[in-house]
């Protein structure tokens, strides 16, 4: 680990003055102080904001919720109202890391988390997304838990959040709070595909805070659940994942929202199998059509051509448990 | 002497040192607070094979708080003097740390930082610059040359195979598996002019003595090696690696005690591990499955500075009756580190071929799996003509079929559901070859009724600690609460290695013979002693029970231990007690054996394997120490389903590079992917095997554990699956 120094925030004007001179936020710290042990981040300054009012999960007008960016994983996760009206969300986290780790880390630090890529945490390898212009040793190397899609020639890493495939599914929104004030960015937006620049990784501006993350309201009745499937039944890491929401009414799916994980560089909305959802009465038929549809533009690697397979499979299985058979 | 009653032995206690682990007092190797200890973090070579061109440690000195930084262009050089005498060090040249620039395999150590703070350590290990000449490393079987095959044979296989009604020909490939503990290894070394002290994580504090003796030239009185527990090892901790010496030399050179700890990343290539395997089989039969010729040809993964070997070969030569036997056990030679034994060693491997190959057998030949095992039941070992000790198999075979159900199995793979789960049965039989060497014990009686009994020996979990104590409880007459055992210093009376079985049977032999003669002793000093109430007494009469000594049959007459030694002024009575080994040659074929039973639930479309329940029925000799006996079993399916299901070291070719060198990418099961689980013993002893009846749990209770899953697998699916681990991939 580099030396660094450590101030602790006690309002957010303190915060966003201390991320402005060049200070990174830590609150949980889960995978920030993992990266600095592998010194993989180096900081030199680091900012603890886990005094700022951002704890807070609320149902917003319109019905829909606002969770604030210092909720932890297992608070979202327990919260009432995340069980009742997303459960896919509930889900999602219930599904992620350990329970210690659920306790330390937070809905903001969730999403900024970095990949679990092998040889980016191995600063002696290859890496564009840690060292622009280095190489991306996992095209050719091992590459198993690696993306099928949205990956480039520079980087194929996923990105390992669970809980943002359901937020990407959902089409919420991330909140920022910058020296320029506010501003709120779709989630399809906020992570971005590697491309040629895989080390830039979201929208976020230096010093910007992620206040909160807020999920739409949906038409009601909303069914929804998140499936992971992964080596070992806990603590670790999806192969494949499928975070299904159905609004059916009248015999009729009228909204579907669905997304895959473990599969993407970014969490992977699948809106082909929306549309063939959409208008179309449940049945173990459409499932299977519908799932056909998700692994679109699939570009697997040398360890990960069961992926494509997989994610189909994975995603008609998390319609019918969502939307049920016939 | 009379027999002792058996109180302690046999009673399901728990650990006598549970009190100090879960309160946080006992001791680690890393834990021990040496006065003026500075820390040692080591920088591993990040090529996979070359030579060192350049070191540049200018950053690193220039951390606040670095002392030193040594890599081999400024080392002394170190005797090395050869260590083949009594030691673990596979055949070959040794790992010499810093001794030349040249890097054998990714990870291996090329420097370390030294400073007064683990943090200043650590930060000046990632500024240590070392520059090099790479090559490409060899770390692939599938494209290396093997060694000069191991062989052996019995009658003509090729023939019998030619002329074997039934015929198959089978390949199975089974991952590298690292061991994991628990406790990372760690290191303090602290030299005392030409003395050296180690505390060190370690099964075998006599051979990392040995090994630093021979390294640094020292005699062997001059290297003290302390151990006292050991938080899990599973076979790493049975050799002295690089690191120890490392931590020796950092201190030599410093001046100043010395701790290493090895980070997660490094065990896996900072110590062994379990090597990959191709296994292929050529079996012939007759119809009613009877083997009539087995070829095994073993491919196993060695370094290329050393020639590990294990016992690969033993289970194809013993288990079943077959008149013609080949075999061939290549190492090939790879630039790896050296591995070393892992759980079940060479069985749980071998198992896997040989007990999926007979599954295949029986579903070929349509007879249940059960019965095609016992008609190739031996009568004898036929590989040696020996005689077997003590061999229950059908008993487990039959104990578990009933505990189990396996009545219930239907023997059409596919037919069996639950939902989205296809529900299969498996089982396999299971043979350990356990150890008995030479060992020695000592025990003092002290006049206040207390005994301590001493033995190198050492506790990596599976409770020598207790396990020995009620041994030695039963053999003085005394009681658990007052019977103290120490174990783990180098100073103790010697020891074979912590591993392969051999502990119970051979320290435990040791401990046995040493309070039997201190019993002895004092039984003698009574019957002699005009003022005893057992003066006169006939030896043989009398028996020691709660420190007291009595005539049998007549609890009045007697007196305790404390009375005895006061009258005779003696402030104790001691005994050095000794185990020489079995017999040589061997008059037994001896072995321990169990039969594993497991229900798997599959997931065929997702790819999921789920064990559901697991019994395992074992063939071990006597059971000591119950409850322990029961957590080692627990233990090793554990383990099992590791190896099964998840366990797979992955190593990138392009440079030797270990690609999951952490807990988050090696997985291991959590508990969520362990089920019910049952172990039974059966009851008995093996006398053959040695004076305590025992025969070895620690390592059977993993073999056959992989084999009966990927058994269950295919009763399930109807897909074999020859490859460990059973990945989702393989199953889509």
């Amino acid at each position: 680990m580099h030396p660094f120094s450590f101030t602790k925030a006690a309002t957010t004007r303190e915060a966003l003055d201390a991320g402005r001179r060049g200070g990174r936020y830590i609150a949980g710290g889960t995978t920030l102080v993992d990266l600095m042990r592998e010194t993989v981040e180096r900081p030199e300054a680091l900012v603890d904001i886990s005094d700022l009012p951002l704890r807070e999960v609320r149902v917003t007008e319109r019905g829909g919720l606002r969770i604030g960016a210092l909720v932890s994983m297992s608070q979202t996760a327990a919260h009432p109202k995340v069980r009742s009206l997303f459960p896919v969300v509930s889900e999602a986290l219930e599904l992620s890391a350990s329970a210690q780790l659920r306790n330390m880390a937070t809905i903001g630090g969730n999403i900024m988390q970095r990949t679990r890529c092998t040889y980016f945490r191995d600063v002696t390898a290859d890496c564009n997304k840690r060292e622009p212009g280095s190489g991306c040793a996992a095209l050719h190397g091992f590459n198993r838990m690696h993306a099928i899609l949205g990956t480039s020639d520079s980087c194929v890493a996923t990105h390992a959040s669970d809980v943002a495939v359901a937020f990407a599914a959902l089409d919420a929104s991330v909140h920022l709070l910058g020296p320029d004030g506010e501003r709120r960015i779709p989630f399809a937006d906020f992570l971005l595909r590697p491309g040629n620049t895989p080390n830039r990784e979201q929208t976020i501006r230096q010093g910007e805070l992620i206040t909160a993350v807020e999920i739409p309201a949906l038409p009601r009745p909303l069914k929804s659940g998140y499936l992971k499937v992964r080596d070992r039944q806990s603590y670790e890491f999806a192969l494949t994942s499928a975070a299904v929401a159905l609004h059916v009414r009248g015999g009729v799916i009228r909204e579907a929202k669905v997304a895959a994980g473990g599969v993407g560089t970014v969490p992977w909305k699948l809106p082909a199998v929306e549309r063939a959802l959409v208008g179309e009465r449940p049945s173990d038929a459409l499932w299977t059509a519908a799932a056909e549809q998700a692994a679109q533009g699939a570009r697997p690697l040398s360890g990960n051509r069961f992926k494509v397979e997989l994610l189909k499979r994975t995603v008609e299985r998390q319609l019918r448990i969502v939307g049920g058979t016939k | 002497m009379s027999p002792q009653p058996q109180a302690a032995v046999g009673a399901p206690l728990s650990r006598v040192e549970g009190r100090l682990k879960v309160t946080g007092e006992a001791q680690y190797a890393a834990e021990f607070d040496v006065d003026g200890v500075v820390h040692a973090v080591i920088v591993d070579a990040s090529i996979g094979r070359g030579r060192i061109t350049g070191v540049d440690t200018r950053d690193a000195e220039a951390v606040p708080g670095v002392l030193r930084v040594i890599h081999h262009g400024n080392a002394p050089r170190l005797p090395y003097r050869d260590n083949s005498n009594g030691s673990n060090n596979p055949a070959g040249r040794r790992l010499r740390v810093f001794q030349d620039d040249r890097v054998l395999f990714h990870g291996q150590p090329v420097a370390v930082v030294i400073a007064t703070t683990l943090e200043a350590a650590q930060h000046g290990a990632s500024l240590v610059k070392v520059r090099y000449d790479a090559q490409r490393p060899s770390t692939d079987m599938a494209d290396a040359e093997a060694d000069e095959p191991t062989r052996y044979a019995r009658g003509d296989a090729e023939a019998g195979l030619r002329d074997a009604a039934v015929r198959m020909d089978l390949t199975y490939r089974m991952a590298r598996n690292h061991h994991n503990p628990m406790e990372p290894h760690a290191t303090i070394a602290r030299w005392d002019g030409n003395r050296l002290t180690v505390w060190d994580k370690t099964q075998w504090v006599v051979g990392t003595q040995t090994e630093l003796a021979t390294v640094f030239d020292l005699p062997m009185e001059s290297v003290r090696v302390i151990s006292p527990f050991v938080g899990g090892g599973f076979g790493s901790g049975l050799r002295c690696w690089p690191h120890v010496v490392v931590a020796a030399l950092a201190a030599r050179e410093t001046k100043r005690p010395v701790k290493v700890v090895l980070s997660r990343k490094q065990q896996y290539f900072g110590t062994g591990f379990r090597p990959s395997y191709e296994y292929r089989l050529r079996l012939g039969s007759d119809r009613r499955g009877r083997l009539r010729a087995v070829v095994h040809e073993m491919d196993a993964e060695t370094s290329s500075y050393e020639t590990f070997d294990e016992a690969i070969m033993l289970a194809g030569q013993m288990f079943y009756s077959t008149p013609n036997v080949s075999q061939a056990y290549r190492k090939v030679p790879l630039d790896v580190n050296t591995p070393i034994w892992m759980r079940g060693p060479g069985f749980a491997n071998a198992s896997f071929a040989i007990e999926s190959a007979m599954d295949e057998l029986a579903h070929r030949l349509r007879i249940d799996p059960i019965e095609l095992r016992l008609r190739n039941e031996p009568a004898e070992d036929e590989s040696n003509g020996l005689p077997w000790s003590t061999r229950r198999l059908r008993e487990c075979y039959t104990v578990g079929a009933r505990e189990f159900g396996w009545h219930r199995r239907n023997p059409k793979p596919r037919s069996t559901r639950d939902g989205d789960w296809l529900i299969g049965l498996g089982m396999a039989a299971a043979v350990y070859d356990p150890g008995r060497m030479p060992a020695q014990a000592r025990v003092r009686l002290d006049a206040d009724g207390t005994a301590v009994v001493e033995a190198a020996s050492s506790d990596m979990g599976p409770g020598t600690y207790t396990s020995q104590t009620q041994v030695a409880a039963d053999a003085l007459g005394l009681t658990m609460r007052t019977v103290t055992f120490r174990l783990g210093d180098s100073r103790y009376p010697r020891t074979p290695p912590h591993g392969g079985s051999m502990t119970m049977a051979s320290v435990g032999s040791a401990t046995l013979d040493a309070c039997n003669k201190v019993r002895g002793q004092a039984i003698e000093l009574a019957v002699e002693d005009e003022e005893s109430p057992l003066y006169g007494v006939r030896v043989e009469d009398i028996v020691v029970r709660s420190g007291r000594l009595h005539v049998q049959g007549d609890p009045t007459r007697g007196e305790t231990y404390q009375r005895l030694l006061a009258r005779n002024n003696l402030t104790h009575l001691q005994a050095n007690g000794s185990y020489a080994g079995p017999p040589d040659p061997e008059r037994h074929s001896y072995y321990s054996y169990g039969a594993v039973f497991t229900e798997v639930g599959v997931d065929a479309t997702l790819g999921l394997v789920r064990v559901r329940r697991m019994l395992g029925v074992y063939d071990v000799g006597r059971i000591v120490s119950p409850k322990l006996a029961d957590s080692q079993a627990l233990g090793g399916m554990v383990g099992g389903i590791g190896q099964a299901l998840l366990e797979h070291t992955v190593t990138d070719h392009r440079d030797g590079r270990i690609v999951n060198a952490d807990l988050a990418g090696y997985l291991v099961p959590v508990n969520a992917d362990i089920p019910d689980l049952k172990a039974i013993y059966l009851e008995g002893e093996d006398m053959q095997a040695d004076p305590l009846g025992v025969k070895g749990v620690g390592e059977i209770v993993q073999v056959g554990v992989a084999s009966a899953i990927a058994n269950a697998v295919f009763n399930a699916t109807g897909r074999r699956i020859r490859e460990l681990p059973i990945t989702a991939e393989a199953l889509l």
